[in-house]
């Protein structure tokens, strides 16, 4: 399961948020390409991990690495990351009034990209991208989050993705609450828009995004760390049989109870 | 910061007043009934000016200071020079201007020509390129565009009958003081039916004149006519005076459109108290758009009376209080009449130790069915230290009036600029993006390179702000 030349390095990370100690010793590989799922019951981590590969201030880091293209990003702003190539579909992304779509994405791509387009420029590449996605062209004059509807918002978060083309993409529980049509459009967009070489992680509580984004590598989170990894089989075998056979297997600790070794 | 004060009484006489027969006359710091009658007559007025100055100057007397705002307790009333003659004012010696403000004029690109002049160290800024060709184009339909001083002499009859009909000098006792005192301002009539295009800006007319402590300004918009005025600049407006007291008078007639923008942008030494009030008749409009910066304490709250059917009153106003500063800003609307109709957005946003205030007035009148009224106040916090209070005073006499009232306090949130923070725009940046964003209901009514010009300035406000 091990790439050479990855991407992105996780070893041993450990997160706590106000003192208390979330992600437990993490460790995961994703190379150039590659699509990870990281799924596991609520409360697990899953999110924490995804905030703070990102960067989230209030997330104290205490031990462990990240490095991306060999790269310390534990020692990089959130912008930093973002300008690397990190990019992260929020699952509650912050409504800020009074900046449209359209200025905040080109500010946000001429920052990332190192372009000037102007505005008639970007306004293309834009219209483009979000006629793929089957958004109203109304939408990009909207102030950014500002009274969207569930689904919008989430269709909003895979436009910035496809206007940024990052290297990793994480999506956090990018599927939840959104219908059957959203969703593909949604997947599509992952599966189409994003350069081949890039990178997705998919972070969710169910199997049904993982029908559309096919999966290479299946991680499964309890209790702050990743204790069973597969391939899409076993986001099937998670379907059928839920998270229950692996609580039990591996219990509130996330230590297999079988086996007394820390899983890694 | 101690700034050099302007003291022409002990100067030697320089640039001699111009007529010979008029006895020379020298004005002191302080106020008295002989200074009023000095300022009337070195102008040459009409008796029923002096007549109307003095009895101001009474007023003034009675008046007492408005308690019920912001702390006025240091203002000096005998330590103000009230007139200085445009050929004697004394020009501020460049070196003397203070870094930072010479430092704001270069961020903000202001050419090197106007620098000077915005510092008052040059008298003059020439307009003619800007408005040679249009003002003839105006000339011909009748528009008057002169400054106070100017309308007196010229315009007397059209002057007399509406000074001091919309803010009396009974008004409050700043307004007094201005009725006594005043020199310069703009005098803008705008006959029936005439639309003029492009916003008249009163910053390419500064003169010495208007560039005063007490200006008066009087905007007369005929029945049906269209006019949009702007007056200040975003560049801070540099000035040894420590207190600046305006009258603005509009009145807008049947049919008729006004929009007076203000920016303002005061060096932080100043008390910045102004009386803007508008009488709207018969299906007018009357816009207030106003940005408030800078100074030391800022009490200003455009008001507008709504006296026949149909009138409307849009008021929209921004303020930015930084360390030192207390904006007391907000609006009046009276309801004069039935079917009328006002809304006020107020956007406030303290930094530092500053503080913003709204204070507003909505007075429905008994018997006026058919009223509509919005009122919106958002205070916007950026950290710790800063302070908003809100005093949305709202008095409805009448059973048929609609009457919406909402108000908000948000602070910076993290969440918003980690959001930005993610998307490759660093924290500096992500932090005036949503402050920009916040005031945008605003700035889009700004011509857009004033619109460019105050992000700008919002932005050098930020400047040095601890994450």
């Amino acid at each position: 399961m091990t790439t050479e030349n990855g991407l992105l390095t996780i070893k041993d990370l450990k997160v706590k948020i106000n003192d208390k100690e979330i992600l437990k010793g993490v460790n995961l590989k994703i190379g150039p390409g590659e699509v990870h799922a990281i799924m596991g019951p609520n409360g697990t981590g899953k999110s924490t991990l995804a905030y703070a590969l990102a960067g989230k201030a209030s997330y104290e880091v205490t031990s462990g690495s990240v490095t991306m293209e060999g790269e310390n990003v534990l020692d990089m702003s959130p912008d930093e990351r973002a300008r690397k190539g990190m990019f992260l579909a929020f699952q509650y992304p912050s409504e800020v009034p009074g900046v449209t779509v359209d200025n905040f994405l080109r500010v946000a791509y001429n920052t990332v990209k190192k372009k000037e387009l102007s505005i008639w420029e970007f306004r293309n590449l834009l219209k483009e991208k979000m006629e793929f996605l089957k958004i109203d062209e109304s939408f990009s004059g909207r102030y950014l989050n500002e009274g969207f509807s569930g689904g919008e918002k989430k269709r909003n978060e895979i436009l910035q993705m496809a206007v940024l083309t990052p290297k990793l993409a994480i999506l956090d529980e990018t599927d939840s609450g959104l219908d059957i049509d959203a969703l593909q459009i949604v997947a599509k967009g992952v599966n189409e828009l994003l350069p081949e070489d890039s990178s997705v992680l998919v972070i969710t509580h169910y199997q049904r995004i993982l029908r559309y984004i096919k999966p290479d590598f299946v991680h499964v989170m309890i209790n702050g760390k990743i204790v069973e990894t597969g391939g899409g089989e076993l986001a099937e075998k998670l379907e059928e049989q839920g998270y229950d056979w692996l609580k039990e297997k591996y219990g509130e600790s996330g230590k297999d109870n079988n086996n007394v070794t820390a899983n890694n | 910061m101690s700034l050099p004060t302007t003291d022409i009484g002990t100067e030697e006489y320089k640039y001699g007043f111009s007529d010979d027969v008029k006895p020379e006359i020298k004005f002191e710091k302080g106020l008295s009934r002989q200074t009023v009658e000095d300022i009337s007559n070195i102008k040459n007025e009409p008796g029923w000016m002096t007549e109307t100055r003095l009895k101001a100057y009474e007023i003034f007397l009675e008046k007492p200071m408005p308690e019920w705002g912001a702390d006025l307790s240091d203002i000096d009333f005998d330590d103000i020079i009230y007139f200085v003659r445009a050929s004697d004012r004394k020009m501020t010696n460049w070196d003397d201007v203070p870094a930072e403000i010479k430092e704001t004029f270069e961020k903000l690109g202001i050419p090197e020509s106007e620098r000077k002049f915005l510092a008052g160290a040059e008298a003059q800024y020439d307009s003619e390129s800007v408005y040679g060709a249009l003002q003839g184009e105006w000339e011909k339909q009748g528009v008057i565009f002169v400054d106070t001083d100017t309308a007196l002499r010229e315009h007397e009859k059209l002057l007399r009958k509406y000074f001091g009909s919309v803010v009396p000098a009974t008004d409050n006792k700043l307004a007094a003081l201005n009725t006594a005192v005043w020199s310069g301002g703009s005098f803008l009539y705008i006959p029936k039916g005439v639309r003029v295009g492009l916003p008249l800006q009163a910053y390419f007319r500064i003169n010495t004149q208007n560039m005063g402590q007490f200006e008066r300004t009087m905007i007369i918009a005929d029945e049906g006519s269209n006019v949009q005025y702007i007056e200040g600049c975003t560049a801070p407006t540099y000035t040894t005076n420590s207190l600046h007291s305006a009258v603005v008078e509009i009145i807008c007639k049947k049919d008729s459109r006004v929009r007076y923008t203000t920016l303002q942008n005061w060096s932080g030494n100043v008390y910045n108290l102004v009386t803007k009030r508008a009488q709207a008749y018969e299906n007018a409009t009357m816009e207030w758009i106003d940005a408030n910066l800078g100074s030391k304490v800022t009490m200003k709250y455009p008001s507008v009376y709504l006296m026949e059917r149909g009138a409307k009153a849009d008021v929209i106003s921004i303020a930015f209080a930084n360390t030192g500063q207390h904006q007391d800003v907000g609006s009046k609307v009276v309801h004069l009449a039935p079917y009328t109709t006002s809304k006020i957005l107020s956007k406030s946003i303290s930094k530092g130790k500053g503080r913003s205030t709204y204070r507003g007035l909505v007075k429905i009148h008994e018997g006026m069915e058919g009223c509509k009224s919005n009122v919106n106040c958002d205070a916007l916090l950026l950290d710790e230290a800063s302070a908003t209070d809100t005093y949305p005073y709202i008095e409805i006499e009448d059973p048929t009036a609609a009457i919406e009232h909402e108000a908000t306090v948000s602070k910076l949130s993290d969440e918003q600029i980690f959001y930005l923070q993610q998307r490759g725009v660093p924290e500096d940046e992500a932090r005036n993006m949503i402050i920009n964003g916040f005031i945008e209901p605003f700035t889009k009514l700004l011509p857009l390179e004033y619109a460019v010009e105050m992000n700008r300035l919002i932005e050098l406000q930020m400047e040095g702000s601890v994450g």
